[in-house]
């Protein structure tokens, strides 16, 4: 099915035309931009509707495996996949949405936006890659677009948090890449699948297990779980908001989290030792995390740290390995894709009125921009588990799968890490939202139309997507997803048959 | 930057077209010999950037001159991906080889593979070169 390659070849091909195109005119830009973004919303709510949870493959230039054994570079569409390409392109939709007034106020929006399709690109590709180092070419575009989106405002505190992130983002590469030649080497091919059947026979050798502490460490770099975390609150608060929204809301996720899932899940296998490993990186990251959020006075910074304790909360559930758990971490994973976004949404509108991102200076902005506020309500309440709100659902699952797992310490630190989580953001509802106006704020006004519209739909997602626990929606988004995980090394078979 | 001396300008004038000549030799010759879209389009390159450190950089670093580069490095890139979506409209497959393969070792053969070299080599002797005139033209501390 080549709709598969749509979703890279389409925003490529945008990003490759845009320096052209928005030199005939600034404004061509956003419209090609949203376009395409729209474009592949479309192409994948089709793609999972189609597909129902079955597997897809394409392989690329028409090389097809010989006797089972793939010759090309194949692109895969499980479960999985399709739920995190849902994900991303929706919130790249709403990114580009309130990018189209908010950018305005930086300079040269063709660049902009052709380093954001590079990105969306390039997630699309890691999401769909079959083979590992694919994989990392894709991770690789991602990951320097962002660098240079993280350093667009080009002022010095982002031009020093950009560094950062490419010294440490770099040197995840690096052993990303050194674990795929040790893998290349034992195992004599770079196909998932193919390795997935390889390893089995093999079994766990001193040299693959070395490959797997590699990529242990370069993708929790990526995914900025607790002792790999020290780039995230740098990068995320000095990047302009929408790519703040999309770094801390997909990218992490997808060049973190779901690089260590297909891994370790559908490639080596999952043992006790892995997933301890998992389960304590992420109760480390939720309650350090979240210590660390509360210290914080800079509205940005506050969230970034929050993102790490969310990815905790993501990884101890999947990490526990059961179907409950599972299931819980990934639409937790979904979840926290939505309100972080809008909750850097709102960071930026409240920058974009005010130009400040300090919590004792702002203060009472509940009456002047009513759509900000009640959005970044929604969003709070959601990011700290209130009923009804989606995180609710998801970390009760959480917490339900801990306890039914026998790991009653997990999900006392998981509860803690919530109640936590609420104290932060009723601290910064307070010093934000309400309080008294501070007289210097009293001409401020609500942000332009499109933005509001981005943060509204996303908010109304906040509360709607709860309704993905129904069986109905369930069976084609979140159960084929956690299936593929659960059944691990079933992989290989639905990829190549046989 | 000020230009160098006679000497330098006149060998250097006597050099370039065979750099530029060499550098489209490697490009067209990629699939037969070593070499290919990258080296060939960094010799292009090189052939400018020598020029430009022999007469000076104030002809290339004006608007136009970087929006020539761009407009090189976007064409480029273009065309690869172009070459690579037309196998798609031809046989269904992303970069299928769709072009008549020919003989083996002549300078027409191996289908899309010379084509995607010329891609290859706009784009990597464009975005070089674009590289280079951003880097003479900046200094420590200067805002874009």
């Amino acid at each position: 099915m080549s709709l598969l390659l749509y979703f890279i070849i389409v925003p490529l091909g945008g990003a490759f035309l845009l320096p052209i195109i928005s030199r005939l005119r600034e404004s061509l830009s956003d419209w090609v931009g949203n376009a395409i973004t729209a474009l592949l919303l479309y192409c994948s709510v089709y793609g999972v509707i189609t597909a129902s949870g079955k597997t897809v493959t394409y392989f690329v230039g028409g090389w097809r495996p010989i006797a089972d054994i793939p010759v090309g570079i194949n692109l895969v569409m499980d479960g999985l996949s399709g739920l995190m390409l849902l994900i991303v392109n929706i919130v790249a939709l709403l990114v580009t949405l309130y990018s189209v007034n908010y950018m305005a106020r930086y300079t040269d929006k063709g660049k902009y936006y052709t380093l954001f399709l590079l990105m969306v690109a390039g997630l699309n590709g890691v999401i769909l890659s079959g083979d590992l180092f694919n994989l990392f070419v894709f991770l690789e575009i991602t990951a320097i677009a962002s660098y240079a989106l993280v350093a667009f405002g080009i002022e010095d505190e982002e031009l020093e948090a950009s560094f950062k992130y490419q010294v440490l983002g770099g040197t995840a590469s690096a052993l990303i890449l050194l674990g795929i030649a040790v893998f290349y080497q034992t195992t004599g091919t770079l196909n998932l699948a193919d390795a997935s059947r390889v390893i089995a026979g093999i079994g766990h050798t001193p040299t693959v297990l070395f490959a797997g502490v590699l990529f242990m460490a370069g993708f929790c770099l990526k995914a900025a779980l607790i002792p790999f975390h020290a780039w995230l609150p740098d990068a995320h608060p000095a990047a302009p908001a929408p790519i703040s929204a999309m770094l801390s809301g997909v990218v992490i996720k997808v060049l973190g989290v779901y690089p260590l899932c297909r891994l370790f899940f559908n490639v080596y296998g999952i043992t006790p030792l892995i997933q301890d490993i998992f389960m304590v990186l992420g109760v480390v990251s939720i309650i350090l995390g979240v210590f660390l959020a509360l210290s914080q006075w800079d509205f940005k910074r506050l969230l970034a740290y929050h993102s790490i304790s969310q990815i905790g909360y993501v990884v101890l559930g999947i990490g526990l390995g059961t179907p409950l758990g599972i299931l819980g971490g990934l639409f937790h994973l979904i979840n926290h894709s939505v309100f972080k976004s809008l909750l850097f949404l709102n960071a930026g509108s409240v920058v974009y009125a005010t130009d400040t991102r300090e919590l004792k200076e702002l203060g009472g902005l509940q009456r002047k921009m009513p759509v900000t506020g009640a959005t970044s309500q929604v969003a709070s309440f959601s990011i700290a588990g209130l009923p009804p709100f989606n995180g609710f659902w998801s970390k009760l699952i959480i917490i339900v799968a801990c306890v039914q797992a026998g790991q009653m310490l997990f999900a006392v630190l998981a509860v803690i890490g919530s109640i936590l989580t609420l104290l932060s953001f009723l601290k910064v509802q307070r010093y934000v939202f309400f309080d008294a106006l501070k007289e210097k704020w009293k001409n401020v006004r609500e942000v332009p139309f499109l933005m509001c519209v981005s943060m509204i739909v996303f908010a109304l997602l906040c509360i709607g997507m709860g309704l993905l626990l129904l069986p109905q929606i369930s069976a084609v988004t979140l159960k084929p997803a956690a299936d593929v995980l659960y059944t691990g090394l079933e992989y290989a078979t639905k990829v190549l048959g046989g | 930057m000020k230009g160098m001396s006679v000497i330098v300008k006149q060998i250097s004038r006597l050099m370039y077209p065979s750099i530029l000549v060499l550098g489209v030799y490697i490009i067209l010759h990629g699939h037969l010999t070593p070499g290919g879209g990258f080296a060939g389009g960094v010799l292009i390159a090189g052939a400018f950037t020598l020029l430009v450190l022999a007469y000076g950089a104030d002809e290339v670093t004006t608007a136009r001159g970087k929006w020539r580069a761009t407009l090189g490095e976007s064409i480029g890139i273009f065309l690869f991906w172009f070459i690579a979506v037309l196998g798609i409209v031809q046989g269904g497959y992303f970069f299928l080889n769709m072009v008549n393969h020919g003989e083996p070792l002549q300078l027409f053969s191996a289908g899309i593979i010379p084509l995607c070299n010329i891609a290859i080599g706009i784009e990597v002797s464009a975005a070089l070169f674009a590289i280079f005139i951003t880097m003479s033209v900046l200094k420590l501390g200067d805002k874009v």
